[in-house]
């Protein structure tokens, strides 16, 4: 007996924790660079995310190679020298959103805070962003600031006035039920 | 013992229950952490980027598989000195010059275009290079590409050529597949299938049509700094051809839109016809010329 209702418990247990889970149909993460000659943007449609508004657990991956610039040299650069997409592809973030009410309707800020990973160096960082629960959708969207020199990202010296030392990251996702 | 529980004595039974619940406990917070990113990890994709196996277009003298990107045009200058065998009275080389001055754009990210003029022969050259396949983490294990050109030469000048000599005759053609592996990020190989037609040949120039095989690499040495060589042998020369096969060595830099590379190589040709069938240079008998390569890159239409 006390070994069928441990197994249905265990079983119980799973299916709640899944049957919260939201995950992306649509992403769009981008950045931005300021630098004296000429602004560098980047788009990405390539991320995945996975949310429980139970929870408030929230994590994201971001395929590095998957940055789309205007021009295929920069590409290249990001891809080749910066990034060093070979050895680390993926930019991660697994954290907790605080502030998060998942009945509310209205859009809502909250801060996730957790470890962002990228160019294989992992960070404890809190993002801001905002979430909105759109009929059985959910709507998140955040931008914060990426310093280069926190993820030991070198900018050859030659290049230096090409990018900033910082870069400003904003990220989209729609979630729906899994 | 648990198939027949019936005969348990009541404390095996509690300390079946302590366990059990011992283990729920231990369970229930794994399962309210819900390894969001472990799941992720596991389904999404992996990057599909293809990579950079060479620096530039060029591996010495000859193409390398990379094709320059849509919409993107590059300036290439390249440069070769003569002799540095020639002695002071040539100041090793540096009195002698060919030069050819190319452009080539990207038609898509696949296909490029390029025309050049070299002063060797007084020639003019055109060329179509197209990616047919590229190397990707998980997918293709080479990158290949196609490259057809042709090439007509000005020199002779219509007065002084051989009596029958016609315009036709001043053209060759070059088909060659170039075929790639990054080994590493460091390391890269390509070889060079080539096929030269000539519809006219001298006579010391062998046959019109002329097959080679060359080999090449680069090295990485940091992310701005590469070595390069690259090697063509002829599969079907004339037994008194004197011709050899044309063997080079490069330094590459890179900096911004710019490809920087100096070369040692035996051969005064940048054109295929010229650098594969009619190198004249014995590269162990000091027979070396000094040059480079620089390209810059111009983006004329944005993504």
């Amino acid at each position: 007996m006390i070994r069928i209702s441990a197994i249905m418990l265990l079983v119980l247990v799973t299916a709640g924790a899944k049957a919260q889970r939201y995950t992306s149909e649509k992403s769009h993460v981008t950045f931005f660079s300021k630098a004296a000659l000429e602004d560098i943007t980047a788009d990405n449609k390539k991320a995945n995310s996975l949310m429980n508004p139970s929870t408030g657990d929230i994590a994201f991956v971001v395929p590095v190679g998957e940055f789309k610039f205007e021009q295929a040299l920069m590409e290249e650069h990001f891809n080749e020298k910066y990034l060093e997409t070979e050895k680390f592809p993926r930019a991660t973030f697994q954290g907790k959103m605080t502030g998060f009410d998942a009945a509310a309707t209205q859009a809502q800020k909250i801060t996730a805070k957790g470890k962002l990973t990228i160019h294989g160096v992992t960070k404890e960082v809190e993002i801001p962003g905002t979430i909105e629960k759109k009929g059985e959708k959910y709507a998140a969207q955040s931008e914060f600031m990426v310093k280069l020199e926190d993820y030991k990202i070198v900018i050859p010296q030659l290049l230096w006035q090409k990018v900033a030392e910082e870069v400003k990251v904003t990220v989209n996702f729609t979630y729906v039920q899994q | 013992m648990f198939n027949n529980s019936h005969t348990m004595r009541p404390v095996v039974k509690h300390v079946t229950a302590i366990v059990t619940s011992a283990l729920l406990v231990t369970a229930l917070p794994a399962f309210s952490q819900d390894d969001l990113l472990g799941d992720l990890e596991k389904t999404s994709a992996k990057s599909t980027y293809s990579s950079q196996t060479f620096k530039g277009t060029r591996l010495v003298n000859g193409h390398t598989i990379e094709t320059i990107g849509e919409g993107t045009l590059e300036f290439i200058f390249s440069h070769r000195f003569g002799r540095v065998n020639g002695g002071v009275y040539e100041m090793f080389g540096l009195d002698d010059a060919f030069v050819r001055i190319g452009l080539e754009y990207g038609i898509t990210d696949k296909l490029g275009v390029g025309i050049g003029r070299n002063s060797v022969d007084k020639s003019l050259d055109g060329y179509l290079k197209y990616k047919l396949l590229a190397q990707k983490p998980d997918g293709a294990p080479l990158t290949i590409s196609a490259l057809g050109g042709t090439t007509y030469k000005t020199s002779p000048k219509a007065e002084d050529a051989p009596a029958g000599f016609e315009n036709i005759d001043r053209l060759s053609y070059t088909a060659q597949l170039l075929i790639a592996r990054k080994f590493s990020p460091a390391i890269s190989l390509q070889l060079m299938p080539t096929y030269i037609h000539k519809n006219y040949v001298g006579s010391t120039e062998g046959k019109n049509d002329q097959i080679a095989m060359g080999v090449g690499g680069r090295f990485k040495v940091t992310r701005s700094l590469s070595f390069s060589t690259e090697y063509y042998y002829r599969i079907n020369p004339d037994e008194t051809s004197p011709y050899r096969n044309t063997l080079g060595f490069g330094i590459e830099i890179e900096t911004g839109g710019h490809v920087f590379q100096i070369v040692l190589t035996n051969t005064r040709g940048m054109i295929e016809r010229t650098f594969i069938t009619e190198t004249d240079g014995d590269f162990f008998d000091g027979d070396i010329h000094l040059g480079f390569n620089v390209t810059r890159i111009f983006q004329l239409k944005r993504k």
